[in-house]
């Protein structure tokens, strides 16, 4: 089977989750690679050079620098012509694209895929996780969307895949991009953390949930997390949660302060390797999940925690 | 201008989700169901849009079995004008909800639909983008931000902070948590809704085959996690934060 990735990409280097994408690929046969962008040499660069990449596709122009649905879309759709597989990282880039290709394909996608179980066979999560289904694609082409915290990365050297410059046309000039706001910080990005701390509603205010959080994160060199009920409380920005409605991490360390234990919020951390769990409520449901437990007033412990590291 | 939005019907938010015994789903039988909260946030938008003079009519359209009759009611009680129930007893799946959207797009002539991002049944975050490919319409997926003029100015959420795009019209939007806080119905105006119009169709009358591409082989339990130790103190934890070595 001929498989083709679509690699998350800033231009210069490539992001993780194309490395998971690209073992999750290789599961169902040999794998190209996709890079759309605008003067992207450097991710074409890198994506030559994972391991088991074998083309890779760049579609160049200035049109695509933002990478929109709109553009990629045509573009991945022409490619797939020869080939059998669309694999894409469960990324906000490729959620937003993969579907649109499927629709232009004629094809059922397979969602956030946690395993593969055959050519046309995948698990994946259904009710924020609460279920995994086995689902078999009828469909003769597959668009597959990975959940890339579920597999490992493949090596980022070692390849030798040859380059080559494909028609980036197809850009139905309907969107474009007008502005983007990164969220401000210079700790690690949640989906590629190593170690995560992340906050509950138990801080009881903004102001709080920093004052205590960021210094403990910065010990430990760690990304920042939040409930869904502290960032509705307003504790946090939005792009800090974890959960089936934020993002779904699964990093070596994750470290719930103040946090119940929700569905929802389980649902988006339980793959951490190590979950630690700190909360005054000893019967939380979070104690559940975790491997280390200390019950006890946050107020107190985060900071002595923060001093004794 | 018109605006339609889509709204499934999904096992309740607050329910925790049962896997049968036999493998074969979750058990939704006695299971309260209620409208799928993004689209609630969607039918939300498309009544601020219409307060503001922006939108003159909203058209609500479910895809599912006779009581997304209620849901659609819901929508109704909260502002939608009149809605559209394609009833089928299979499981829709996205491509095939989208090809129906998109041929009631075709008789409806919005100038914007409005969809949940995903569905927090099946998860799967495509029926917004795959409506906008068939229509060859522009998307504004994982909206927290939505103005209308001339265009659609949509800001989104992604992985890094958020982005916002233009759009021309027709647009597709999907929305995220953010987009605003849905209301709750009145009583009076569920009483008023219950006498707006509700067309009730079927795939067959748009001419879409509803068959799946996906057969769902079993659906079981995740893999539980074990509860693991406490520890009595800061000191404790310090010691084992080293055993993993995170700590120095």
């Amino acid at each position: 089977m001929s498989v083709l990735v679509l690699v998350e990409h800033d231009g210069k280097t490539i992001k993780d989750a194309t490395l998971a994408t690209v073992t999750a690929a290789s599961r169902l046969g040999d794998v190209d690679a996709l890079v759309v962008g605008h003067d992207a040499k450097g991710a074409a660069e890198a994506a030559a050079k994972i391991a088991g990449v074998g083309k890779v596709y760049v579609a160049s122009s200035p049109a695509l620098e933002h990478q929109l649905a709109e553009a990629v879309a045509p573009i991945a759709a022409r490619l797939m012509e020869n080939h059998d597989a669309f694999v894409v990282p469960a990324t906000t880039t490729g959620k937003n694209i993969a579907p649109r290709v499927a629709a232009l394909l004629d094809v059922m996608q397979v969602t956030d895929i946690l395993s593969v179980e055959g050519p046309d066979t995948f698990t994946r999560p259904i009710y924020a996780g609460n279920a995994i289904a086995t689902v078999k694609s009828k469909d003769a082409k597959k668009v597959i969307t990975v959940r890339t915290t579920a597999f490992e990365k493949a090596a980022a050297d070692g390849g030798a895949g040859t380059v080559e410059q494909v028609d980036a046309a197809g850009d139905p000039g309907t969107s474009s991009f007008v502005s983007a706001e990164a969220s401000e910080s210079e700790r690690p990005e949640l989906t590629s953390a190593k170690v995560i701390v992340s906050g509950g509603r138990a801080f009881g205010s903004s102001e709080q949930f920093h004052a205590l959080l960021d210094p403990l994160a910065d010990k430990l060199g760690a990304g920042v997390g939040a409930s869904r009920a502290a960032v509705d409380a307003g504790y946090a920005p939005n792009d800090y949660q974890v959960g089936q409605t934020g993002k779904i991490v699964a990093p070596e360390v994750y470290v719930a302060i103040g946090i119940s234990g929700a569905i929802q919020h389980l649902a988006g951390m339980k793959d951490s390797k190590t979950i630690i769990a700190i909360n005054k409520d000893e019967d939380a449901p979070i104690f559940q999940v975790a491997d280390i437990g200390l019950v006890g007033d946050l107020f107190k412990i985060v900071p002595e925690l923060t001093e004794k590291l | 201008m018109k605006v339609l939005v889509a709204v499934k019907r999904v096992i309740d938010f607050n329910v925790k989700p049962r896997v049968k015994m036999d493998g074969s789903g979750v058990d939704l039988a006695n299971v309260k169901m209620s409208m799928n909260p993004f689209d609630e946030i969607a039918v939300e938008e498309a009544i601020r849009l219409k307060e503001k003079g922006v939108v003159t009519e909203i058209v609500a359209v479910s895809i599912g079995v006779a009581k997304a009759q209620e849901t659609l009611r819901t929508a109704l009680a909260m502002g939608a004008d009149r809605a559209i129930l394609v009833q089928t007893e299979e499981e829709v799946e996205p491509l095939a909800v989208a090809k129906i959207l998109a041929k009631i797009a075709g008789e409806e002539q919005p100038q914007l639909i409005i969809l949940g991002k995903q569905a927090i049944d099946d998860d799967n975050n495509a029926t917004g983008q795959m409506l906008a490919a068939l229509l060859g319409w522009p998307q504004g997926t994982f909206a927290s931000k939505v103005e209308v003029s001339d265009g659609a100015t949509v800001t989104r959420e992604v992985d890094g902070g958020l982005e916002t795009v233009k759009l021309k019209l027709p647009a597709v939007v999907t929305t995220d948590l953010r987009l605003n806080e849905p209301r709750y119905a009145s009583l009076p105006n569920i009483m008023k809704a219950k006498s707006k119009p509700l067309a009730t169709k079927s795939p067959g009358d748009y001419g879409v085959d509803v068959a799946r591409r996906l057969e769902t082989l079993k659906v079981v339990e995740p893999a539980k996690r074990q509860a693991g130790i406490k520890v009595g103190s800061v000191d404790e934890l310090v010691e084992r934060l080293k055993g993993l070595g995170i700590a120095k």
